[in-house]
């Protein structure tokens, strides 16, 4: 189909799109990389007013690193993560994730901040973001806030973004120098939505593990961090019991919805299998002192 | 609520076009409808079947996700600036001897996607094309000659130094 009629506005600053969301609050809808709210509006299941489209602000198109954070503008394409060596060095699990996100014919258009404000449950930017515990920087013209990843998803397609904010920054913390990272789904096709993904990180010190992140994609209603599987890879000194003990721990806590695609009980399957593989690979990583830097 | 319109100027194989359309149409569309070029087609209007593939300043993008209006400014490549009848591009080429379509719907689209690819693997391994196709839907042909297609294409291309 074809997107409704709506009022289009293509602000040249900031400012003026505050303005403009300050104006029209939840009749509005910002337009970025347009992956995901075009194919909205044509099937008609979005009906704004007034779009705002930010493609023509020049000062949402950044990607900086600053005191250890990596910042991702609001218009930054998330083809440009994996060209840009530099994502590879700081946020590894960024860089290996971005490429499961749709095809590169989605990925030229489509932005970081779009995917994160989409709030997709099978996504896997957010998943990315809840791993590493970026943060989203939301601006209105009241002001602005940072919002912790694990805050800001709060159901299916919902976050915490207020109509009148603009999600105008999303900020991922650098790798620190013993961490190991690892990313992998399983879908039907590449570039599919995942039926299940998990994003992993490890500390190796001594010889085992001494701190860990779980999240996962397609798993429940938002994209979830799993703190008791996290926290069992730490406690177990062997790593293969540890392992073990957080993939139980994901296939008895994680709640994911059954479709035509997978069951609810395949899908478990599928997050207690991958967090094994994630942290085996996030482990090797780790322990090459590679930082999850790979080709 | 009546009609927005926004007169823009387009450039699209390098010609430049001036049209005033609903801000809401489709980059798809006003190719096809305003400017009659009808090579880039139109199937799911939600980025999933790709047949709508064009370049947006060189990249593959999907023309039924953008809006024709936010095109302006950057130059759209379409199929047809690939080749002609007469004088086939070397990817058109492969996929004719390959028998890398049958009814050719999705085939413009495939065209954009793999002339690209190519660009940035010249020498592709049979997965890396796998996954480069995964961004279209095909219903006739069961992929199987598309990807013997775009080998020969890629050998073609290798051949010719380009």
């Amino acid at each position: 189909m074809k997107p409704p009629v709506f009022d289009y506005q293509d602000p040249a600053s900031v400012e003026e799109a505050l303005e403009l969301l300050a104006r029209h609050g939840a009749a509005a809808k910002v337009l970025a990389g347009g992956q995901s709210l075009m194919p909205l509006l044509n099937l008609r299941l979005a009906r704004p007013e007034v779009v705002v489209d930010i493609n023509r602000i020049d000062a949402l198109d950044y990607l900086t690193e600053e005191s250890g954070w990596l910042r991702v503008g609001a218009r930054v394409r998330q083809r440009r993560l994996e060209r840009e060596a530099d994502v590879r060095r700081m946020v590894p699990l960024l860089a290996e994730a971005v490429r499961f996100v749709g095809h590169p014919q989605i990925r030229n258009r489509g932005t970081v901040c779009g995917s994160l404000a989409h709030a997709d449950p099978a996504a896997e930017l957010p998943a990315v973001a809840v791993a590493v515990g970026a943060r989203l920087v939301a601006r209105s013209r009241s002001g602005v806030r940072e919002i912790p990843a694990e805050e800001f998803f709060t159901g299916p397609l919902t976050t915490a973004l207020r109509p009148d904010e603009l999600l105008a920054e999303a900020r991922f913390p650098c790798t620190g120098p013993d961490w190991g990272w690892a990313f992998l789904e399983v879908s039907n096709r590449h570039g599919d939505y995942a039926l299940c993904a998990v994003a992993a990180g490890v500390r190796a010190g001594d010889g085992r593990i001494q701190d860990a992140r779980l999240a996962y994609a397609g798993a429940g209603p938002v994209p979830v961090r799993l703190r008791e599987a996290e926290a069992a890879l730490v406690e177990h000194s062997d790593l293969e019991e540890g392992i073990r003990a957080a993939s139980a721990e994901a296939r008895r806590v994680l709640q994911p919805d059954g479709d035509l695609h997978a069951s609810s009980e395949f899908r478990r399957h599928l997050a207690a299998v991958l967090t094994a593989r994630t942290v085996r690979l996030a482990w090797t990583r780790a322990r090459t002192r590679s930082g999850g830097a790979h080709a | 609520m009546r009609e927005p319109l926004r007169t823009v100027q387009l450039e699209v194989n390098g010609a430049a076009y001036t049209v005033t359309v609903p801000v809401r149409k489709t980059l798809a569309d006003v190719l096809r409808e305003d400017l009659q070029l009808t090579g880039t087609h139109v199937g799911c209007e939600q980025g999933v079947c790709g047949a709508c593939t064009v370049w947006l300043d060189g990249e593959p993008v999907r023309s039924c996700l953008l809006l024709a209006i936010q095109a302006a400014g950057h130059r759209v490549t379409t199929v047809e600036a690939l080749g002609t009848v007469d004088r086939l591009h070397p990817v058109q080429e492969a996929f004719w001897e390959n028998h890398g379509l049958q009814c050719g719907f999705c085939t413009p689209g495939i065209l954009m996607t793999v002339v690209a690819f190519l660009r940035e693997h010249p020498a592709p391994s049979r997965q890396q094309i796998r996954e480069a196709l995964a961004g279209h839907l095909c219903r006739c042909t069961g992929y199987q000659n598309i990807v013997r297609a775009v080998e020969d294409a890629a050998r073609r291309l290798q051949a010719r130094g380009t």
